[in-house]
């Protein structure tokens, strides 16, 4: 057996030192190595930021694309081709933020892809600068009179719109992340899984204040149990539950119709549309064939 | 030499196309080049809105300004294109009322022959070809084909009403001498602009489509929709950014992709036109151009989003712009737009317009378009350490696609090295990088084609357009020369970049353009250095058309 690490890159690393980002790498390695999943399988899909520079720092498939656009590229790439395992990892700014639209739009499209969104609760690239869900209050180099505004909520708005697998991981609990994203990869529909993840150099509170905070879902938890699953994913006080909050029976992905037609096979490899077909369809241009006393004029 | 124009004049929702697209069949059936232009309000119900059809022997694809007959569905429709009305030309009305020199009934007709006020149209079709010479067999071939779907008794009651009205309006007619039109043998299909690009499209291998929804090109992502044969997958994307970014990522993954939206909407894709440049990702992007600024008049005509499309992106990169002139050109030019996107690994845009949107053309049978060969590398032929933007000497990388083989490909919006990862090596890789992306573009442009030039070897005046104006100048350069001007034609498709051409000297150049600023003239300026006398453009949201061209000849 090949015991290199099959999806370390080459790529220099930007990180800061000690970031809990290189526990989502980790886990995220971890998770594809437990579904036996080669690199050229994976296709790891980003916006901006610096959460959206983990796919440069595991070998596999990358579109490492525009600020807030990870969604909508990961369903062409998802429609295009459905056999991969398409992953999106970026920022809570990323994908709340300049991507809120498609979030929301995602979760009603049902790609099958799984979507981690690093959620530091602030802009870390751009030097920390509050994001969506920076709590009410606190105050930042931009903010500097605190943040007016609520935090948005997106695990609960994935909840009511029936995302079918709802999580919460932490970046400082590696086999708890593992563990999650293997399922949540796993499984057929959107996946959300909203990593916390503090960050040591903008954050406003030490590691153990994250530690002292997030708990375990209780072992009795129901996940399909959305009234619930709603109240977990609104957490945001002094205890925070990590686990599976919500998963639901799977529902039709998106681009289903048009594979039950084609096939699962790439697009790019489908035998180009028959020329007869095209030929049928120029011919509605040309005048109706039904005119009989004309062809009889034109004889006669 | 036959050339009629007739304006079916009403509001919104009385059905004036559909009066029209069955007229425009019937002479189609017969033999004749039928070319019709529609205006209309941006409203559903209600307003003022023209079906201007323009009938003649050989195909001339331009409208014509003025109308020979105007037929007024409502009463008020009369008054309103009055002014359009040629001297001698005749309005055709059902109100006694209404200021017509012809009244036929349509309604009464209806009820008569129909036994119902909605076949009110038949009647009016009826009548028209009457007043056009037009026997009534190729107008029952054309509801035939419209109605078939419907249902029989739907077919036979537009069929009795036709030919009363068709009856009614020759009785009136007796006097005025109107002529039969002979039967013509040849066979034009008759289409527009959008839906032959979806069809090229399709052809080609285009596999898949988002789009939001924006007139006038909403058409060409419907029309793929409805025709689920042609195997092109399809999404309504909430927005033009989605749309434009969900298809680069199936492009990325293999597939043939495109997006399609009018300036607007190409505003919000700009920064993916620039990733797509950056990436190296091909894309086909069609604007439909209306005028602007912001929402402008959205159901209308304009080329003002020529410059737009050429520079819209941040930073440097290479992109192809191909403005066809008519749907056989646009057949022509999809086919190009994805085999230059494949091959250059860049954006393409196809630039078109709501009048080549809306408009029917008559074209010769078209040819399909054979798909172009693929521009995906060869797996076989690829380094072991496979790297997605290695340097070569034309600056096109061997592009291997998402899973296509065991090599991981990346994709990177950000500078990055031969492999794809970012960098801030500003010493070699980002100038290295930089000059690879441009080596495409000095490339590309010796895949443009030259302009098309028309009686311009003895031109002393050459008139120069682009795009969906082509009809309208060559129509005005024969009318001059009828005159006795020296008059030419130069027609750019290709506009970026531009192809080599040489401007002789002794000659007056004037651009004809639809907008107010000259677009095409201040881009010529500066790649050719050629000097234009003037700069005649139409700005009101119509389609250029000869008239208006020759008004700013004396």
């Amino acid at each position: 057996m090949n015991t290199r690490d099959p999806y370390s890159s080459e790529a220099e690393n930007q990180w800061c030192p000690g970031c809990p980002n290189f526990g989502i790498q980790t886990a995220v390695k971890r998770a594809l190595r437990s579904l036996d999943l080669a690199p050229h399988q994976v296709c790891l899909v980003s916006g901006i930021g610096q959460a959206a520079k983990l796919p440069h720092y595991i070998r596999a498939n990358v579109f490492n694309g525009l600020h807030g656009r990870a969604l909508p590229a990961a369903t062409g790439v998802h429609v295009a081709n459905p056999q991969l395992k398409t992953i999106v990892t970026s920022g809570d700014g990323d994908l709340y933020g300049e991507g809120g639209n498609h979030f929301l739009h995602a979760l009603r499209r049902n790609p099958d892809i799984t979507v981690v969104v690093h959620n530091n609760q602030l802009y870390a690239l751009t030097k920390g600068q509050a994001s969506p869900t920076t709590p009410r209050g606190e105050t930042t180099r931009l903010q500097v009179r605190g943040v007016e505004v609520d935090p948005a909520h997106m695990l609960a708005t994935a909840v009511i719109h029936n995302c079918t697998f709802v999580a919460r991981g932490s970046a400082l609990d590696l086999d708890e992340l593992a563990d999650i994203l293997t399922h949540a990869i796993g499984h057929r529909g959107l996946s959300l899984v909203e990593v916390v993840q503090p960050c040591i150099t903008w954050g406003r509170h030490p590691i153990s204040w994250y530690r002292d905070r997030l708990v375990p879902v209780p072992t009795d938890h129901d996940p399909t149990d959305r009234a619930r699953a709603l109240d977990l994913a609104l957490e945001s006080g002094d205890v925070v539950h990590v686990g599976v909050l919500f998963r639901q029976p799977e529902r039709p992905t998106f681009a289903a119709s048009y594979r039950t037609r084609l096939g699962d096979g790439p697009l790019a490899e489908l035998p180009p549309i028959g020329r007869d077909v095209i030929a049928a369809q120029c011919a509605t241009w040309g005048p109706p064939t039904t005119d009989t006393e004309a062809s009889e004029e034109e004889n006669g | 030499m036959i050339d009629r124009t007739v304006f079916i004049a009403g509001a919104a929702g009385e059905g004036v196309q559909t009066v029209g697209d069955v007229v425009a069949r019937a002479f189609q059936t017969h033999g004749y080049a039928a070319f019709a232009y529609k205006e209309f309000e941006s409203r559903i119900r209600g307003g003022r809105s023209s079906y201007r059809l323009r009938i003649t022997e050989t195909p001339v694809n331009a409208p014509c300004g003025t109308a020979d007959i105007l037929l007024a569905i409502n009463a008020d429709a009369g008054a309103q294109y009055r002014p359009d009305l040629h001297k001698s030309g005749w309005i055709v009305g059902s109100e006694s009322d209404s200021g017509a020199d012809f009244v036929i009934p349509f309604r009464s007709i209806a009820v008569e022959h129909g036994g119902e006020e909605i076949y009110a149209n038949a009647a009016a079709a009826g009548a028209l070809c009457a007043f056009l010479g037009l026997p009534l067999h190729p107008l029952n071939a054309a509801l035939h084909a419209t109605f078939d779907r419907r249902g029989a008794e739907i077919v036979a009651a537009n069929i009795a009403v036709a030919a009363a009205g068709h009856a009614l309006a020759e009785t009136q007619l007796d006097s005025h001498g109107v002529s039969q039109l002979p039967y013509r043998p040849t066979r034009y299909a008759l289409v527009n602009a959008h839906e032959a690009i979806a069809v090229s499209a399709a052809a080609v291998g285009c596999r898949f489509m988002a789009a939001y929804p924006m007139s006038p090109s909403t058409d060409i992502i419907t029309y793929l929709t409805v025709h689920e044969n042609l195997g092109v997958f399809t999404e309504q994307a909430e927005d033009e950014i989605a749309a434009i970014n969900m298809a680069l990522g199936a492009s990325a993954a293999g597939a043939r992709a495109m997006t399609a939206t009018s300036g607007g909407g190409f505003a919000l894709m700009v920064e993916t036109v620039s990733l797509a440049g950056m990436i190296e990702t091909p894309i086909v992007i069609v604007i439909g151009q209306r005028p602007g600024p912001a929402t402008g008049l959205p159901t209308r005509t304009a080329q003002e989003d020529l410059l737009f499309a050429i520079r819209a992106g941040h930073g440097e990169f290479p992109r192809v712009v191909l403005a066809p002139s008519d749907p056989q050109d646009a057949i022509a030019k999809t086919r190009r737009a994805f085999d230059l996107a494949d091959r250059y690994q860049t954006p393409v845009i196809l630039l078109t317009d709501q009048f080549l949107a809306d408009g029917l053309f008559s074209v010769d049978k078209s040819a399909i378009p054979d798909p172009p060969p693929s521009g995906i590398a060869d797996p076989s032929l690829v380094a072991s350490d496979y790297a997605r933007y290695a340097l070569t000497e034309t600056g096109i990388s061997p592009r291997l696609y998402f899973g296509q083989t065991e090599h991981p490909v990346v994709l990177d919006s950000d500078e990055h090295d031969e492999a794809g990862h970012l960098t801030e090596d500003l010493r070699f890789t980002r100038p290295a990088m930089v000059e690879k992306r441009l080596e495409k573009g000095r490339r590309l442009k010796w895949e443009m084609e030259p302009p098309e030039t028309y009686r311009y070897d003895d031109a002393e005046v050459a008139l120069i357009g682009w795009g969906s104006t082509r009809g309208a100048i060559a129509e005005s350069v024969d009318r001059l020369r009828a005159a006795g001007h020296k008059a030419g034609s130069i027609h750019f498709g290709d506009l970026w970049p531009l192809p080599p051409f040489v401007f002789q000297d002794g000659i007056r150049y004037w651009t004809i353009e639809g907008n107010a600023t000259g677009q095409l003239a201040t881009l010529l300026t500066g790649e050719y250095g050629v000097r234009i006398e003037a700069r005649v453009g139409r700005y009101d949201g119509l389609p250029l058309d000869a008239q208006t061209i020759l008004k700013e000849w004396s």
